[in-house]
């Protein structure tokens, strides 16, 4: 099949970006999105051009890498699947496609179709840790954890951080990103020590990256690709009244990797 | 349009690293969550009011005597323990605090969402919110005209009434004057289609927004959501609308 592309470019942040035409061609229903980008690419390359950069990993919906979005789609608007794992049988011979990358003030665009999304590690890193004893590694299952508990904490661990829900987002929330590592650690006994200072500390990291905050449109759980229900939102919030009422009130402030480390020698 | 990309750009955030403020209330207030939780909740209290207000409303069709005998009714209710109007004051307060805590939260997150996204998208579908859901923000700023009109107009009689047709406490009387003047009927009807659009959103986004959203109950939640806007919104048009037929006169 052929396809008409309509795909973002723009060199660094710093510099005004565009959107540019190509036209690729003989793709298969079979090849993956990410593959026929590659098919665009080396054909960029044998011309002396300069391909387009996009952010990929393991290519199998699990590195949480990739991602942009298909017309106005991101992932492209097959329930439940990254762009690495979208066939191209999903789009038909002819079809125009626009590329955009994620839009977001907390994620500043690094190349084309790719931005960066430290601040998704920032706030993992404000709370998303348990504290564990040193020592030999304990027995498996000597700590009970009751099955719909496990389960939904799984359904919360699933999410990959790839950002769609941001990018989906009218208002470029990351409340169910934020969710989801909230409830992975929040919901087992292993995180009930720094449960309130999780909730506190994540909740305040959301915020000062610039993220937006919710208004309930539903658009991230229709994109994400894990299927990462919003009930967990609805959770969060109740995770913030019951952590203010317990008097926590310090929060992790953690410092972004662009703020200029002091030179000591 | 898409211009330079994303240089860190200004925030409206409240927090200073560190600690939230020690009042529980402040510290609340402090967060986007917060906020977000104060909206639910004197979205709450308000959704009550107005189905307490709409029933109010239907004892039109029991006559003047019953719904100006409601109305006397509302001021002298806990004589003497609170004086005359004393409950109903306390009634006012509580609404007109709730009023304002809940639209100085909508308009402080709405400025943080519009700064979350500096450059915004050439094509952007959205596949599953709602018109109800889109519309929130400007639903709520006609309402908020409405609140003001409407008191100026029902309770004070300081607009849309020609000088001495407004009588206090005659509230069979006023309403079958008001609605026959066509913009304020026409006003009313927008208003209230403002309102339902709002409560069904609203209603539904409060009660997720309070953590009672699960992935069962959902579609009964926005079933009940649109229900209780749907009967609000035909239990307010129904006086007007039978005043303008000429069914009460
Ligand atoms: C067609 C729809 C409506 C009609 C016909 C109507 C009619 C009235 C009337 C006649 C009064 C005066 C009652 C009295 O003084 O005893 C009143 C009071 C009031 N209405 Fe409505 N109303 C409508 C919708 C609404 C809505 C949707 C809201 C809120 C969003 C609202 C808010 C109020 C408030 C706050 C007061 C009390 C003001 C005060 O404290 O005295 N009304 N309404
Ligand atoms: S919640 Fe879903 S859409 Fe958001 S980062 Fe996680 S996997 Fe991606
Ligand atoms: S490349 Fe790893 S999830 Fe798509």
């Amino acid at each position: 099949m052929n396809l008409k592309l309509k795909i973002w470019r723009q060199a660094n942040a710093s510099v005004r970006g565009k959107f540019e035409n190509y036209v690729v061609r003989d793709i298969t229903p079979d090849m993956s999105f990410l593959e026929m980008l590659d098919v665009l690419n080396e054909d960029l390359l044998s011309r002396g051009e300069i391909p387009v950069a996009f952010d990929h990993d393991c290519r199998e919906g699990i590195c949480g890498s990739c991602g942009f979005l298909i017309n106005g789609v991101a992932h492209g608007g097959q329930k439940g699947t990254t762009v690495c794992q979208l066939a191209m049988r999903f789009f038909k011979d002819g079809d125009s496609l626009t590329l955009e990358p994620w839009r977001a003030q907390s994620f500043p665009l690094v190349r084309d179709l790719a931005v960066n999304r430290s601040a998704f590690d920032r706030i993992i890193q404000s709370g998303g840790y348990i504290s564990a004893p040193t020592g030999g590694a304990p027995d498996a299952n000597t700590i009970l954890v009751p099955k719909e508990i496990a389960d939904s904490a799984f359904d919360a661990a699933a999410c990959i951080g790839c950002g769609a829900c941001v990018a989906a987002c009218p208002n470029s929330s990351a409340m169910l990103f934020t969710a989801a590592k909230v409830h992975q650690l929040n919901l087992l006994p292993q995180g009930q020590p720094q449960r309130d200072q999780r909730s506190l500390s994540m909740i305040v990291a959301m915020e000062e990256e610039g993220f937006g905050g919710c208004t309930n449109h539903r658009e991230c759980e229709a994109v994400c690709p894990k299927d990462i229900p919003i009930q967990f939102i609805g959770q969060m919030n109740r995770e913030l009244t019951r952590a203010l009422r317990h008097g926590e009130r310090k929060f992790a402030h953690v410092t972004r990797d662009a703020e200029p480390a002091e030179v000591k020698r | 349009m898409n211009s330079l990309a994303t240089a860190p750009a200004k925030t409206g955030r409240a927090i200073k690293p560190g600690r939230l403020p020690g009042n529980p209330a402040l510290a609340l207030w402090s967060t986007p969550i917060g906020k977000k939780v104060v909206m639910a909740v004197t979205g709450g209290i308000l959704v009550l009011f107005v189905i307490v207000h709409m029933i109010g409303n239907l004892k039109m069709f029991a006559g003047a005597e019953t719904i100006d005998a409601y109305a006397r009714f509302l001021r002298e209710v806990a004589q003497p323990e609170l004086g005359y109007s004393g409950l109903l004051w306390i009634v006012r307060i509580i609404l007109l605090v709730s009023v304002v805590l809940h639209i100085v939260a909508a308009a402080q997150l709405n400025r943080m969402n519009r700064l979350a996204r500096p450059v915004g998208y050439e094509v952007k579908k959205n596949i599953a919110t709602s018109y109800a859901a889109v519309l929130m923000g400007w639903g709520g700023v006609l309402l908020a005209i409405f609140i003001v009109f409407h008191i100026l107009h029902f309770t004070l009689g300081a607009v849309g009434f020609k000088p001495g047709q407004y009588e206090d406490l005659q509230v069979y009387h006023n309403m079958i004057i008001a609605f026959h003047v066509w913009w304020i009927f026409a006003f009313y009807m927008v208003s209230m289609v403002a309102l339902c659009f709002h409560l069904d959103h609203g209603i539904w986004s409060m009660l997720h927004t309070l953590g009672w959203n699960t992935r069962k109950n959902r579609r009964t939640l926005r079933a009940l959501s649109r229900l209780i806007a749907v009967v609000v919104f035909l239990g307010f048009i129904s006086a007007p609308i039978a005043v303008m037929a000429g069914w009460l006169h």
